[in-house]
This record gives C-alpha cells, structure tokens and sequence, in this order.
C-alpha cells in the first residue's frame, strides 16, 4: 500500500548479554539482567538461538509489518516479548541489527513519561526541559505552556522544585507534557498507567482524542481494554516475531490473553522452579478440587462443589496480602474476580508461615456452560502486585457441562456470559 | 464492552483521514562505517543544548547557600595553599622567573583555566551515564550531552574569572588590550577539554572505570602542565614536549592574555592543534561508540 507511514521488513535486534563487566553494577542489577536474559531464551524456547552462544539473543526477529496514515496499531505481548525494544528501535533510539524500517514524518516517543525531570528544578523549568527533550521548540512549548498546566492541576506549584511534588503531581506534569507534543506519528509505551483513577480516565481521554484525530499510533500496552477501544490494529509478539498482526483487534487478544490454545491449557500449574519467588507469597501449585481436596476431572457439573486450590509458601506474614482467582470466559472478558479477604476480616483464612494451602470456591450455577481460564492473581493491597491478572500469573482451565438447573425446561446452554438460577415468585 | 462507551463521549474530533502521507522519510537500519559528525540535526536541537547546559547550571548554583562562592573557593584556597608552598617553605624566587608577575596572580590565573579544564573533561566523562535515563528513552544526537556538560565549568570559569580582576588591582598588574584575546583562548580550553571528554564520555559508557581513571589522570595532567610552574624553569630544549601537551600552549597563552605579558603564538598553535586532533579522534571514536549507548548505558 502507498499510504503506509512506517513500513517494517524483517527488523531484528540481537541484544549482547552481559558484555562489559561494569564497576558500579549493583548485585541486584546483575542478577534481574541475567534472569530477563534467561526468561527471553526460554520464551523462544532456545531454538533461535544455538546454545552455546548465550550471550546473544534477539530481542526482535523477522518482524515485518506497515502501519497506514492515521491508523491507530497497538502491540502486545508478554513481558520481554520486545514491544519496547520495537518502539525503541522505530524511534530511533537504538539502531536495528538486521532489516529496515521507514518512517514517514516526525515521530515523537514516548517510552516513559517526565524523562529528564530534574527534582531540583521548579515546576515550570521541568516542563521547559522534559518540552524540549521530547521534541518540541521552545517557541512550541511557551505556546503551549498553559494548556500544559491547565491539564496537570499544578498551577499553584509551578515555582515549586519538582522534589516537593507528590509522585502522582510529578506524574500529571510529566504526562502534561507529553500530551501535548504534536507528532505526525506518536509511540507510546505503557504511560497511561499513572497517577489515580480520575487522572488515568483523563489520560486515556486524551489517548483516545490523539488515536480519533487522524494520527497515526503506535501503542504497547498490557491494558487490553484500552487497546480494544483505541486500536483498529493489534499486532501480537511473541519472543521477538510478531505471531499475529491482525485487524480483528478482539481476536488477537483473545489469542495473547489465553496463549496457544485453550484447550490446551493444562487443569493444574504447578510452579516450574523459580517463577515467581517473594517472601509474601511463592505460589507452588494451583488447580481445582472438590470440598476434600481430590482433584475433579473435567468436564464439571455447574453444580458440583468446585474449589480453586492454591498452595504456596509464606516466608514473610503481611497483613496486606490478597490472594485470589480471576475467572475469564473464552472470548476473553474478565467475569470476576475473587480474594481470600472480599467477607468481614473475621471471617478471613488465617495465614501461617510455611506452606499454605488456600482454598476458595467456585459459586454453583453462576457460569454459563463453557470453557473458563482461571486465573491466580494476588499481590500486596494498595502496594503492588505479585501476580498482575492479565500481565503475568498462572491460569489453569476449567470447563463446565450440564448441571445447569434442576429445571427440566433448562437443560441446555443459552446466551449470556453467566447463567445464575434466580428465585421467582408471585407477588401476594 | 462497557468502559468503550465511556471513552468513546469522550471524543469529540471526528476522524480525519485526508491529510497526505508526509513526505520527510527516515530509514532507519543498521548503520555501518565512519561516522561524520551529523551538523544538520545538531543544529535542529541546539535548543535542548541550551536547555541541558541551563540545567546544570541551575542545578548546581540552586541548592548551594554559597552558590557561586563555591566556584572561586577552589581555585583560590589552591592558589593561597601553593603560593605559601612555594613562596616561603620552598623559598624559590618565583617571581624572577614568572617575568615579573607577582606569584599569587601567576598561580591564579594559571589555577583558573585549569579548574576550567579539568571540571570540563570530568562532567564530560560523566555526562552520559549521568544521563542514562535520556538515553535509553529519547532520540537526540547523543553529542549534545557531553556538549551540554561544558556548560557548567564555563560559567564557573566567568565567577572565578571576577577574583582574579580582584587580585589583579591589588598586586597592580595592569592588563593590555590583549585580555580581548581571552574569548579566543577560551575557546581553545574548550576544544581540548571537549576533545579528551567527548571520547571519555563515551567510554565511561562500556567502562565505567574511567570515572576513576579520569581523576588521577587529571591530577598527573595538572603537574605536567605549566599551571603552578613557570615554563621558564624547564630547560629550552624540553619545550617541544611541553607543547604536544593540549593545555601545555594554551594555558600559557591564556594567561599571558590576560596579564599582559608577550605571547607564545608557536605554542599556542602546536597546542591547539593537537587539541583539535584529539577532538577529532575523541568524535570519531564516539560516532562509533554511539550505536551502542541506548543498549550498553
Ligand atoms: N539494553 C538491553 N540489553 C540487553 N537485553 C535487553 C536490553 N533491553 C531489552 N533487553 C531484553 O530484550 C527482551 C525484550 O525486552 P522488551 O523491553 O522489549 O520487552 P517488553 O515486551 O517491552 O516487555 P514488558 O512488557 O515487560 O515491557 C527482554 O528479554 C530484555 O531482557
Ligand atoms: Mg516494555
């Protein structure tokens, strides 16, 4: 097609492991670099790669793809599946090992926001230097300027160094800037995730004003609701190659949140080795039981005694520790999700250092016939997650069959995402 | 799906799908071979020099109680430090052989552009790491970080330089019309000083050694350079040595701008040119090492 603005052929980019010894690489640091190394290979499944050179790999292969005027593309993927490197390289940051790409017009990026914030310096200074180092001129940024603090809400400490700032303020200024750079083509990493609730529905506002204006997008993010609304294209990479590139937006993340295929998703996850390693909580294995811990076979009855059962190890007691199931039907669609801690803390299941199995019940008759991943999601309330649902946490799959009411009228399955048994009667 | 409809009333621009295709391309590929110095878009971000080298600035007069105190404090407290050295303990007639000039001027001035020097070449090594987060998240040419870096030691050089007029009216040195020949020396201070920072910079980048090479380096630099001794107290036939050293000419030249002695054109030039030489060879190395920065830093 002619009116394609970024066309891809066969991008790679083959990232050194390792390399120089560095002096002031901290421990963790080291270790985190080699453990992303570690997981990119067996993502790809070691084949790319001979191996016994592990010190190479591609962090993108063979990716080709064109992205028209005005067409808003989202990339998926798992963590360390190369979208960030894709946009680094389309933005110029980091030149392509092998293959091309050809970008028509001026490309802004946005990787991160309030990149070259400096804490010392005011409000107002920041948003001249972060202005500049995105791109725009100065004259640009000072027309601007008040539109820039109008959307943040900071004018009242605009002659405040930034240090005194709250980390949310700090993010609503960074954003502000980087809402209103005005590129032919934008590339957007992750960004929308900042600031509270109210601060993030005006982010993806303006997201979504800058994706219906006509120009073009390119936008990685693991929000899949996002993605389906501002995006008319998704492409799907998966260890470096782009698996699928699609305008079927629905389909392609139907594909990444349940993997391969469905069916092949196994019925229990039991922890690989390392995978997930936190004093909190180290999940070991997850799958479904009845009320005395066996295991059940699927197909279930939608009214047999199901459980969802976790076990793991506690090293360190947190009050704060939330540990749950989310249950997400076929076509990808959070149904709910449930924690240890959703009734009155009395009623709460103590937790004991050591391995502790948990164990929370899949209600009767709520689920429609059908197939089901369920997924372990948990983390530290308000602190941060151990296991974020949809980013990165173990599913198992659970299908139910029959047992939908004890009606002789309702035997089969009928439309709507659930299919709970409500009470009727007449009135007096 | 239930949050579309909540961001779709968002929107209010309708679609608008008529523009052209822009015509400006940049193909971006694996780049291979020499790298020259691209001016054109050096030129485009002049203004993110600007504001970088205003960062630093701001940055390091903000939080000081002192602010520019600090940056005479430095060369001054050496420069008192050395003259009671050299004038009492060593008892050496400095100022028979610094042409007349009394000693603590000749220190100073000497002190002066070499503070500017080496505060140069430091946060030119350093300024990449220490904007790490830049690179590894926005496009720029990468020269402008060292350039920007040169920045700060500048306007130090401008404070300090206020002291010495100081110290000048009270040893009664008068100066000549060739202090206007400063700029120009100055200049020249920052071609070396860029020169070895540039590829330093670089460097520092893949090792981060050199942050502790750099150091050192200076201080044997400072000793082998005429910043504390006269150049007459080196026998003749060693000067060609002296010179081949980039500050060797030009700290003599800058000094004798602004005191007013004769001089030393031949100096100058040798020392300039190797200045620029090790600019040269300092660009091209980074031009090379540049690929690499976003990925390695
Ligand atoms: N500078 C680098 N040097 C070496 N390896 C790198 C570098 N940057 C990224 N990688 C590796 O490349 C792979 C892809 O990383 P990338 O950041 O593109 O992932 P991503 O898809 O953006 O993941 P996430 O969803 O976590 O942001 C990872 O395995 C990562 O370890
Ligand atoms: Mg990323």
């Amino acid at each position: 097609m002619h009116d394609s603005v970024i066309q891809i052929h066969n991008l790679g980019k083959l990232y050194r492991l390792g390399g120089h010894t560095r002096l002031d690489q901290t421990i963790p640091d080291a270790i985190n670099e080699k453990i992303r190394g570690a997981m990119g290979l067996i993502r790809r499944g070691g084949l790319a790669t001979p191996k016994k050179d592990n010190r190479e790999f591609w962090a993108l292969r063979n990716v080709s793809f064109d992205v028209a005027l005005g067409e808003v593309v989202g990339i998926i993927g798992r963590n360390g599946a190369g979208k960030s490197t894709l946009l680094k390289v389309l933005s110029h940051i980091t030149d392509p090992t092998e293959g091309y790409a050809v970008v028509h017009g001026r490309v802004a990026s946005l990787l991160e926001v309030g990149t070259g914030f400096h804490p010392e310096l005011t409000g107002m200074e920041n948003i001249y230097l972060n202005g500049s180092i995105l791109g725009m001129s100065r004259r640009e940024i000072k027309q601007k300027f008040d539109e820039i603090v109008d959307f943040s809400g900071v004018e009242k400490f605009l002659d405040t160094p930034i240090k005194r700032y709250s980390s949310g303020m700090t993010m609503r200024l960074a954003f502000s800037v980087a809402a209103h750079l005005d590129p032919e083509i934008l590339v957007i990493d992750e960004v929308l995730a900042v600031g509270d609730a109210e601060f993030q529905k005006k982010c993806l506002g303006k997201m979504s004003e800058v994706a219906h204006s006509g120009r073009t997008v390119l936008f990685v993010s693991h929000n899949m609701n996002a993605v389906e609304e501002l995006c008319q294209k998704v492409v799907l990479l998966n260890g470096g190659c782009v698996k699928r590139c699609s305008t079927d937006v629905r389909d392609v993340i139907c594909e990444h949140l349940f993997g391969e295929d469905q069916e092949h998703l196994a019925h229990e996850w039991v922890n690989p080795g390392k995978e997930f390693d936190n004093p909190w909580f180290k999940p070991q294995r997850m799958l479904l039981t009845d009320s005395d811990g066996k295991p059940v076979n699927m197909p279930l009855s939608n009214n047999s005694d199901i459980w969802v059962q976790i076990e793991g190890e506690v090293d360190r007691l947190d009050p704060a520790l939330t540990i749950g199931y989310a249950v997400y039907n076929e076509a990808g669609h959070a149904l709910f999700w449930s924690y240890q801690t959703d009734q009155s803390e009395d009623r709460w299941p103590k937790l004991h250092k050591g391995t502790v199995t948990l164990r929370g019940r899949v209600p009767k008759r709520l689920l429609n016939e059908g197939t089901y991943r369920i997924e372990f999601i948990g983390g530290l309330h308000c602190r941060q997650w151990l296991f974020e649902p949809a980013v990165h946490a173990p599913s198992i799959a659970m299908t139910i069959q029959g047992g939908l009411s004890d009606s002789p009228l309702w035997i089969r399955k009928r439309p709507g995402l659930i299919a709970p048994v409500i009470d009727w009667k007449t009135a007096a | 799906m239930s949050t579309s409809s909540s961001i779709s009333t968002l929107v209010a621009t309708p679609p608008l799908h008529n523009q052209p295709v822009p015509q400006s391309a940049v193909v971006l590929r694996p780049r291979t071979g020499w790298f020259i110095v691209d001016w054109a878009t050096l030129w485009r971000y002049r203004e993110l020099l600007a504001f970088l080298a205003l960062r630093d600035i701001k940055v390091r007069y903000k939080q000081t109680v002192l602010g520019a105190v600090w940056a005479v404090i430095q060369p001054f407290v050496m420069m008192v430090v050395l003259s009671i050295f050299f004038g009492r303990v060593i008892d050496i007639n400095m100022e028979d052989k610094t042409s007349g000039i009394p000693y603590p001027v000749f220190l100073y001035s000497g002190l002066l552009a070499w503070t500017f020097f080496a505060g140069a070449v430091t946060s030119c090594t350093n300024s990449l790491v220490s904007n790490a987060n830049m690179l590894r998240k926005v496009y720029f040419p990468r020269l402008i970080v060292p350039l920007a870096s040169v920045g700060v030691s500048l306007v130090d050089y401008i404070v300090a330089f206020s002291v010495l007029v100081g110290l000048m009216f009270w040893y009664q040195v008068e100066p000549t019309a060739q202090i206007m020949l400063v700029p120009l020396f100055v200049l020249v201070t920052i071609i070396a000083a860029l020169g070895v920072g540039i590829g330093l910079s670089g460097l520092t980048v893949s090792f981060r050694d050199f942050r502790y090479v750099v150091p050192f380096m200076l201080q044997i630099w400072f000793f082998a350079t005429p910043v504390i001794w006269p150049v007459t107290i080196v026998d003749e036939s060693y000067h060609w040595l002296l010179r081949l050293n980039p500050m060797g000419g030009t700290i003599e030249a800058l000094r004798a701008a602004v005191l007013g002695t004769p001089i030393d054109w031949a100096a100058l030039a040798i020392s300039a040119g190797m200045a620029a030489l090790v600019l040269l060879v300092g660009v091209a190395y980074f031009g090379q090492a540049e690929r690499r920065f976003a990925d390695v830093v």
